[in-house]
């Protein structure tokens, strides 16, 4: 539902930012990732080094969006949407920083890598890391275009890494069972296949916080929970 | 009008754990408990209220509950305190008003003309905006209303002088000044003595127009406490400007605009995720 604007024009202006800044932390880390998946194709070290050095830039996103959240919270003690947006907002910035993280994570291991020669094309790792960051990209379209179906699309398409993620695990496994040479390149391989795994996690999260903000449907931990009562 | 819980002209009463807010597991079991217990107390049946010609109130349809707060909030002119004052037909004090439809309380309907209004207003007890006491003594303040009730011996007046100030949070801070005047108190302590007032003819039903809109912040927690104290012992409707009020002390809240009611439900709810777009925009800011 659109609603109209407040009676006091800066306390829209604030909620604005709220949202604005979501957005801006989620564009970043997104460029995190970007560059991770950059680095990892092609073997740059140096790139891999400075997405380690920026991570700074990740957590003060996320500092500025917990103290606006906070000032807006003891000064104008919202209520229904403007309640859950902020209090989302408080929990959604955990999500996009540990998703920064996780990036950063992904660029520690290309550097590991070095210059070795990938033990298999990266084609897959390289899907899932496009899978998991069209999710975030959706996950925040939804909350900017108040699309519940969209939101409730980026949960499910989680499956979708967590399947590439199995894939690449039993493929990293032969490998490692086939030489221990292959055990070094193998296992950072796998652990950055884990890192994409989690941030398709983290972007679940932010999905179903975007829910809570547009419904006011607190579905955390039920759909999992009903995915895996089959699994 | 749109009732976030279940319907308000139905009997089965609207209730926390049926209010449609995702609650997990465990929040929801405690909720059920709670409200396994709630019964209505004044049941509002097509009620419509008209200042000569003019409609006020368009068939509202409510169930008050048993010992639990339920706060009326909604613009100015909205019908919140014109509602409130039917419950007691305070309003027949003026000419030219009148209600329709059914107030049930007690298993009657108290718009019959036929029925005491001055037991009514024993019953459903009124504070209102403005502290109003007495020009007498604190203990004649009290005191004064029970006579028109009850004759009670003076060791069972004091006793229930005492009793009503201890009810009201009251009796520490003017114990030693019974015989003082009631208007010499602060601005909260008169609103407590007024409080007082109501509670010492015991009334099932206590109404609070605004009772803390002229207090200032210390003073409002005290009311605030208060009601929630006596919530224990009484039903209560208050009716507030101040949302951020009718969201800490309230179980139910009802939304009103020209005079109809738009939402009424659990408050937790109302507050965190109201039915009607309308409820949303004006407990948010966007109009009112």
């Amino acid at each position: 539902m659109t609603l109209r604007q407040h009676t006091s024009q800066e306390f829209e202006m604030e909620l604005e930012s709220v949202r604005q800044r979501i957005f801006d932390m989620g564009r970043h880390v997104d460029q995190v990732l970007e560059s991770a998946g950059k680095a990892l194709l092609e073997h740059d070290s140096e790139l891999g080094n400075r997405i380690i050095a920026g991570d700074q830039e990740t957590d003060s996103m996320e500092l500025e969006i917990d103290h606006l959240c906070l000032q807006i919270l003891a000064r104008r003690q919202p209520v229904a949407g403007d309640l859950r947006l902020l209090t989302s907002a408080l929990k959604l910035v955990v999500d996009l920083e540990r998703i920064g993280d996780l990036g950063v994570s992904i660029a520690g291991r290309v550097v590991e890598l070095g210059s070795e020669p990938p033990l298999t094309p990266y084609e897959n790792l390289m899907r899932m890391l496009t899978t998991a960051r069209e999710m975030l990209t959706e996950a925040l379209g939804a909350l900017q275009s108040q699309d519940v179906a969209s939101a409730n699309r980026v949960i499910d398409k989680d499956e979708v890494v967590d399947a590439y993620y199995t894939q690449i695990f039993n493929d990293v496994l032969s490998r490692m069972r086939e030489s221990p040479d292959n055990i070094f390149g193998a296992t950072r391989v796998q652990a950055i296949s884990k890192y994409i795994e989690r941030i398709g996690d983290h972007v679940t999260n932010v999905a179903e916080r975007v829910i809570f903000i547009l419904t006011g449907e607190d579905i955390r931990h039920s759909a999992r929970m009903r995915r895996s009562d089959f699994s | 009008m749109e009732s976030s819980s279940s319907s308000s002209t139905s009997d089965e009463a609207p209730t926390p754990a049926s209010s449609g807010v995702s609650l997990h597991p465990a929040a929801s079991i405690t909720a059920k408990k709670a409200a396994s217990v709630l019964t209505p107390k004044v049941q509002i049946r097509s009620l419509s209220f008209f200042y000569g010609k003019y409609k006020a109130l368009h068939d509202v349809d409510m169930d008050i509950h048993d010992r639990q707060i339920t706060a009326f909030i909604g613009p100015s002119g909205c019908g919140k305190s014109t509602l409130l004052r039917t419950l007691n037909r305070i309003y027949e004090l003026y000419p030219g008003q009148r209600a329709t439809g059914k107030i049930m309380l007690g298993g009657r309907n108290l718009l019959e003309r036929a029925d005491d209004v001055n037991l009514l207003r024993a019953k459903v007890g009124m504070v209102f905006q403005k502290a109003t006491p007495f020009p007498m003594s604190v203990q004649d303040n009290i005191s004064f209303g029970v006579h028109l009730y009850e004759r009670l011996s003076r060791p069972d007046m004091e006793a229930r002088v005492q009793w009503a100030l201890e009810k009201a949070a009251l009796w520490n801070e003017v114990k030693d000044k019974l015989r003082q005047d009631g208007t010499a108190l602060s601005g909260g302590q008169q609103q407590r003595l007024c409080i007082a007032r109501a509670v010492a003819v015991k009334p099932d039903v206590l109404l609070l127009d605004e009772p803390a809109s002229a207090l200032d912040p210390i003073s409002t927690q005290k009311i605030e406490q208060l009601i929630t104290e006596l919530k224990k012992d009484y039903t209560i409707v208050i009716v507030t400007h101040n949302m951020q009020q009718a969201a800490r002390v309230s179980d139910y809240t009802a939304f009103m605009y020209l005079g109809r009611l738009v939402e009424f439900g659990d408050t937790n709810k109302l507050f965190t995720k109201p039915a009607q777009q309308q409820t949303e925009e004006y407990i948010t800011g966007r109009f009112g």
